[in-house]
C-alpha cells in the first residue's frame, strides 16, 4: 500500500490490508489531527483499506498567527 | 460504520458527539453546529454586512462557505503577507475559491501597501514571524472593515485555536488575556466587532468539510509557523482528546461558563487605558503611534533594497 503523508510530503509502503485507525497508530498519528483519503474520498477509521490502495494522511493542524 | 441520521455509510467518526456521519448529515451538523455558535453568542444579526478574514486555508474558507450557506451577506478580505511561494498559492485558493462563487474577495498586500513582508518585518522589529503577522493581520482586517463599512470581521477561528490558546493563557497565568477570550469581541473603541463562528467545530471537522464539500484549500503548512507554541499545545490537546474524547470542548466552553466573568474588567471600568487615534494612520490607539505604525516604521527601515550587480572598485575583469 502507498501511503503519501504532507508537512512535509513523503511517501511511505505499508503491509496492507489494514484497518484506517490501526495505519494511523502503526505510524504513530493521530486521529483526531489526521483525515485520511483515498481516491479523494474521506474514509472512516474501521475501513479496510486493501493491498494495493494509494491513500492520503492529511494533517488537519495548521498554527501561527490567526 | 453508518450514519447516525439515516443509517447509510459513514465517512466520518465523531467520537466526542460519539456519532458517525454520511456526508450529507456530516455537512448539516457543521452548519448547524457554527449556528448554534452564532446564536448562543450573539454574533451576527441577519442583515450584517460580514467581512471574513481569507487565508486560503480550510478554515476561513469553511467558514466563508457556511456563512453563504446559512444566508449572511459575506465578502472575503486576503493578506498577502510575502512569505514566499506559500503566500503565493494561499492567495491562489482563496480567488479560486471566491471567482468560482462569484464573490467579492478584497486583496491587500503587505510589501506592495505597506512597504515590509512577514520574514524582513519580523527580523527588523526583532518580533516572532507570527507576533508580526498577527498584529499586520489583525490591524488590517480592522482597517479593511471600517474602511468598507463593515458590520463584523469574521475569522476562522476552531475549537482547537481556541483551546490552545487557552492552554497557553492558563500555563502564564495571562489574565488580562483570559478576560478577554471570548468567540464574540463586541465593537468598542474604534474597533469593529470581531467573531468566531467555528468556535464549536474542532480543526479535523473543518478540514472534512471542505473535502466534502469539495472546497480546495492550501494544504502545506506556514514555513514561519514550524516550533510555534501554539502547535505545541494543539498537540497536547489531541494527546488528551484521543483518551477523554469532549476534553477540548469541556476545557474551552467550561472557561467561558464558569470562569470566563472573573477575568473580565468589572463593568464600566475600562482602566487606566485611554484609546485615541494613532497620529499616522488614524486608527485608534492607546499610543501616539499605533503598534502597526511602530512596526512599519521599524520594518521598513530595513526592507532590502534591489540592487544593481557591483564590481570592487579596481577589481580585475
Amino acid at each position: 500500500m502507498r501511503v503519501l503523508l504532507r508537512n512535509p510530503s513523503r511517501e511511505l509502503e505499508m503491509d496492507g490490508p489494514v484497518q484506517v485507525s490501526v495505519l494511523l497508530a502503526r505510524l504513530d498519528l493521530n486521529r483526531e489531527s489526521h483525515l485520511v483519503i483515498e481516491d479523494g474520498q474521506l474514509v472512516p477509521g474501521d475501513k479496510t483499506l486493501g493491498r494495493d490502495a494509494v491513500v492520503e494522511i492529511r494533517s488537519v493542524i495548521s498554527g501561527g498567527a490567526r | 460504520m453508518k450514519c447516525q441520521v439515516c443509517r447509510g455509510p459513514a465517512v466520518i467518526d465523531i467520537r466526542r458527539h460519539n456519532a458517525n456521519f454520511c456526508p450529507e448529515h456530516f455537512l448539516r451538523l457543521c452548519r448547524d453546529q457554527t449556528s448554534k455558535a452564532i446564536d448562543d453568542f450573539s454574533m451576527l444579526e441577519p442583515d450584517d454586512r460580514v467581512l471574513v478574514a481569507v487565508s486560503g486555508g480550510k478554515d476561513s474558507l469553511a467558514v466563508w462557505d457556511i456563512l453563504l450557506e446559512l444566508g449572511h451577506r459575506a465578502d472575503g478580505f486576503y493578506i498577502g503577507l510575502g512569505i514566499g511561494d506559500y503566500s503565493d498559492r494561499s492567495r491562489g485558493y482563496a480567488e479560486r475559491f471566491a471567482t468560482e462563487r462569484g464573490l467579492t474577495l478584497l486583496v491587500d498586500d503587505l510589501l506592495r501597501d505597506h512597504g515590509f513582508d512577514v520574514p524582513h518585518g519580523s527580523r527588523a522589529a526583532k518580533r516572532a514571524p507570527c507576533s508580526a503577522c498577527g498584529l499586520s493581520k489583525r490591524h488590517l482586517f480592522d482597517e479593511a472593515a471600517r474602511r468598507g463599512g463593515y458590520d463584523a470581521i469574521v475569522t476562522g477561528h476552531n475549537l482547537d485555536d481556541e483551546a490552545a490558546v487557552l492552554m497557553g493563557n492558563v500555563l502564564h497565568w495571562q489574565t488580562d488575556y483570559l478576560g478577554r477570550q471570548s468567540p464574540h469581541l463586541p465593537a468598542a473603541n474604534g474597533f469593529p466587532k470581531k467573531v468566531k463562528p467555528l468556535v464549536r467545530l474542532t480543526e479535523r471537522e473543518t478540514a472534512a468539510y471542505c473535502l466534502l464539500q469539495g472546497i480546495d484549500y492550501v494544504v502545506d503548512e506556514c514555513p514561519m509557523a514550524v516550533g510555534n507554541k501554539h502547535l505545541s499545545y494543539k498537540a497536547a490537546l489531541n494527546d488528551i482528546e484521543i483518551d477523554s474524547p469532549g476534553a477540548k470542548h469541556a476545557f474551552f466552553f467550561g472557561f467561558l461558563d464558569r470562569a470566563a466573568d472573573r477575568f473580565a474588567a468589572p463593568t464600566g471600568e475600562t482602566g487606566a487605558v485611554i484609546i485615541t487615534p494613532c497620529e499616522r494612520c488614524g486608527a485608534p490607539s492607546s499610543n501616539d503611534l499605533c503598534a502597526f505604525c511602530r512596526l512599519t516604521e521599524r520594518a521598513t527601515a530595513a526592507v532590502p533594497i534591489e540592487m544593481g550587480r557591483t564590481r570592487r572598485r579596481g577589481a580585475r575583469r
